[in-house]
């Protein structure tokens, strides 16, 4: 398990993480989502303690990382940047890790040959491609057989047959009851892989929760609706609670939102309204990040985090009653988006 | 699938629970394996070895073979510390391999990203440093002395028909004190390599520190020049091997070393510090 508990890290004035809160239960793939420069590398290597955290704490199986005895038994990591000397052969890379951890040297070719570089093990890695970089990553990550395993952008050049093979991998591992923590910028890779969903943007948490109820909440699911008595069907769908029609472009045409299709085709029936289209509009997941993640950036925008910026305007009551005042005026914080995605980058 | 075969195939053994901290030794054997493990240990120790060795042979069989075109304060030099003259121009030049290998050990690290499985594997940063310079140090340490005894005797069998060349007390130091002055820079170049953790940048200040500041600091005139030159660590070092110690030095050769030991371990408590501090 790992517990990650209101975690800060700054560079500077920049926040890359933001008081992040979350927890990785074990049995299960968690998907560890964000736009680029959100802060997942930060955070996982804050869980890694190869960064200092500014505030707070990460935690696996109770304890930080760091006092950890023989930590690769407990956590395995890919990370997404490089860490291997060019120079050494797989094997003898592998066998460091092996030998600090005290594990014996028949395990190397053990998993050199699970993900599939048994050939080339006495190869310099310099010659690798990205693909058996990744592999190579990965049979690190199994060396020492972890309870635990975090690996940031594991598909990261795979071609297809390497990608499916991760998959099924981290399915296997995660059936073994092993705690998964799978970071990725890609929503749809996600949607087929984790059953958990952490998203990120800038460095906070916008959602901790399981990928069917993130689609059911995030995604607005949309009816598109064709009809020449557009003036009755938009009074019939006004009337109906908490369903919401949108003129088109075209006219006669309607984005219905809050209902299903075959909802809509009953109330259309019922009022024997003329329909001449009535198709759902699925929204996907890449839909619903795309949709956090804009508000996300609107919600930084006004400022008000927990971290610093002061959110009250002065002479505005605390309540919510200051909010219009503060979103038409507001005021700036400290860390522009920019900056964020800059230190990001470099990482 | 492939994938679920050998997973839980894999008992691999040890006590994975529990806090403290690895074995030692683990740590010993597993940076001995990363600096076997790579070509530049090898061309650099190559480059030692055959430098030094074939400076002990081609000084004395210059001097003997220039001997009587000699002035006489070159012969009168030779004769009061024929043991310098076997070995000085060999361990300046086989210096500068054992500095650039030192610098690499910790600066390539960084260069290349393994630090960061470094610190996964041994996340205790100060014990990684120490089994790093353990390690290191002693492998220079023992080449060191077999090259140093080595090429003394390579010398003084070329010196054999001018001059005998004995290995009496007081010279005995100047042979040891090689691969103590070798094991030392050792450390010291593994130091700054974690330091600058840039291999460009930690070979460049170590070889101007050893080709020129050190030098160039014997220019400064005075007293103040005196103690710049006596405290300037490569040179404080380089008098354990010196049968007399330059009119310039103030120490005496084992007080030189302890002043090269003395800058070694403050840079070494330093880089653990900032190890410690920085993020990796």
């Amino acid at each position: 398990m790992i517990e990650v508990r209101d975690l800060v890290k700054r560079y500077g004035n920049t926040t890359a993480v933001d008081h992040l809160t979350f927890t990785v239960e074990p049995g299960r793939i968690t998907g560890f989502l964000g736009p680029n420069g959100a802060g997942k590398s930060t955070t996982m290597r804050l869980i890694l303690g190869l960064d200092r955290p500014s505030a707070g704490s990460a935690l696996i199986d109770g304890r930080p990382y760091a006092e950890l005895r023989d930590p690769l038994r407990h956590v395995g990591a890919l990370l997404e940047a490089r860490a291997v000397h060019g120079g050494r052969t797989a094997f003898n890379h592998l066998l460091y890790l092996a030998q600090t951890q005290g594990v014996p040297k028949r395990r190397v070719h053990e998993v050199l040959d699970l993900v599939g570089l048994g050939p080339v093990a006495r190869k310099r890695t310099k010659g690798f491609s990205l693909g058996m970089g990744q592999r190579l990553g990965i049979a690190a990550a199994l060396l020492a057989d972890p309870r635990i395993l975090i690996l940031d952008e594991p598909v990261n050049g795979l071609d297809p047959e390497g990608i499916v093979w991760i998959r099924q991998l981290m399915k296997a591992l995660a059936l073994d009851g092993r705690t998964i923590l799978v970071s990725s910028h890609l929503m749809n890779e996600m949607a087929v892989t984790a059953d958990h969903l952490i998203v990120i943007g800038r460095g906070r948490l916008q959602a901790d929760m399981p990928v069917d109820r993130f689609i059911a909440q995030f995604s607005n699911n949309a009816v598109l609706v064709r009809t020449p008595q557009s003036e009755q069907l938009l009074a019939a769908v006004g009337e109906q609670q908490g369903w919401e029609a949108a003129r088109g472009a075209q006219d006669g045409r309607f984005i219905v939102t809050g209902a299903t299709a075959a909802q809509i085709g009953e109330l259309a029936a019922h009022r024997g309204l003329v329909l001449h289209e009535l198709t759902p509009q699925h929204a996907s997941l890449e839909e619903a990040f795309m949709e956090l993640t804009r508000e996300a950036g609107e919600f930084a925008h006004q400022g008000p985090g927990r971290a610093g910026a002061p959110a009250q305007i002065p002479g505005q009551p605390a309540d919510g009653t200051a909010a219009p005042a503060a979103s038409s005026a507001p005021p700036a914080p400290p860390a522009a988006p920019e900056s964020v995605q800059e230190v990001s980058d470099g990482r | 699938m492939a994938a679920s075969v050998s997973l839980s195939t894999a008992p691999v053994g040890g006590d994975g629970t529990g806090t403290g901290h690895a074995h030692f030794g683990r740590l010993l054997l597993a940076e001995w394996t990363k600096l076997r493990s790579v070509r530049s240990t090898y061309w650099s120790l190559i480059a030692l070895v055959v430098a030094f060795l074939f400076f002990c042979w081609l000084i004395p069989y210059l001097t003997t073979a220039n001997w009587s075109q000699a002035d006489p304060s070159q012969q009168a030099n030779l004769l009061a510390d024929p043991i310098g003259t076997i070995m000085s121009s060999g361990q300046f030049i086989g210096q500068l391999a054992v500095a650039v290998l030192g610098v690499m050990v910790t600066a390539s690290e960084y260069s290349t990203g393994m630090i960061r499985s470094t610190l996964l594997a041994s996340p205790h940063r100060v014990r990684m440093l120490s089994a790093k310079s353990v390690v290191f140090a002693s492998l220079v340490f023992v080449i060191g002395e077999v090259i140093s005894f080595a090429g003394f005797f390579i010398g003084r069998q070329t010196f054999k028909n001018l001059l005998t060349v004995n290995l009496n007390s007081g010279d005995v130091r100047e042979v040891v004190g090689g691969g103590l002055y070798l094991a030392m820079l050792a450390l010291f170049s593994l130091v700054l390599g974690a330091l600058i953790r840039h291999v460009p940048g930690a070979i460049t200040g170590i070889v101007a520190l050893l080709l020129v500041l050190s030098n160039v600091i014997s220019l400064v005139p005075g007293k103040a020049g005196k103690y710049l030159y006596t405290y300037e660590p490569t040179n404080a070092g380089f008098a354990i091997m010196a049968k007399h110690v330059p009119d310039n030095f103030l120490l005496s050769p084992w007080e030189g070393y302890g002043v090269f030991a003395a800058w070694t371990a403050a840079l070494w408590v330093l880089a653990a510090y900032l190890l410690v501090r920085r993020d990796a």
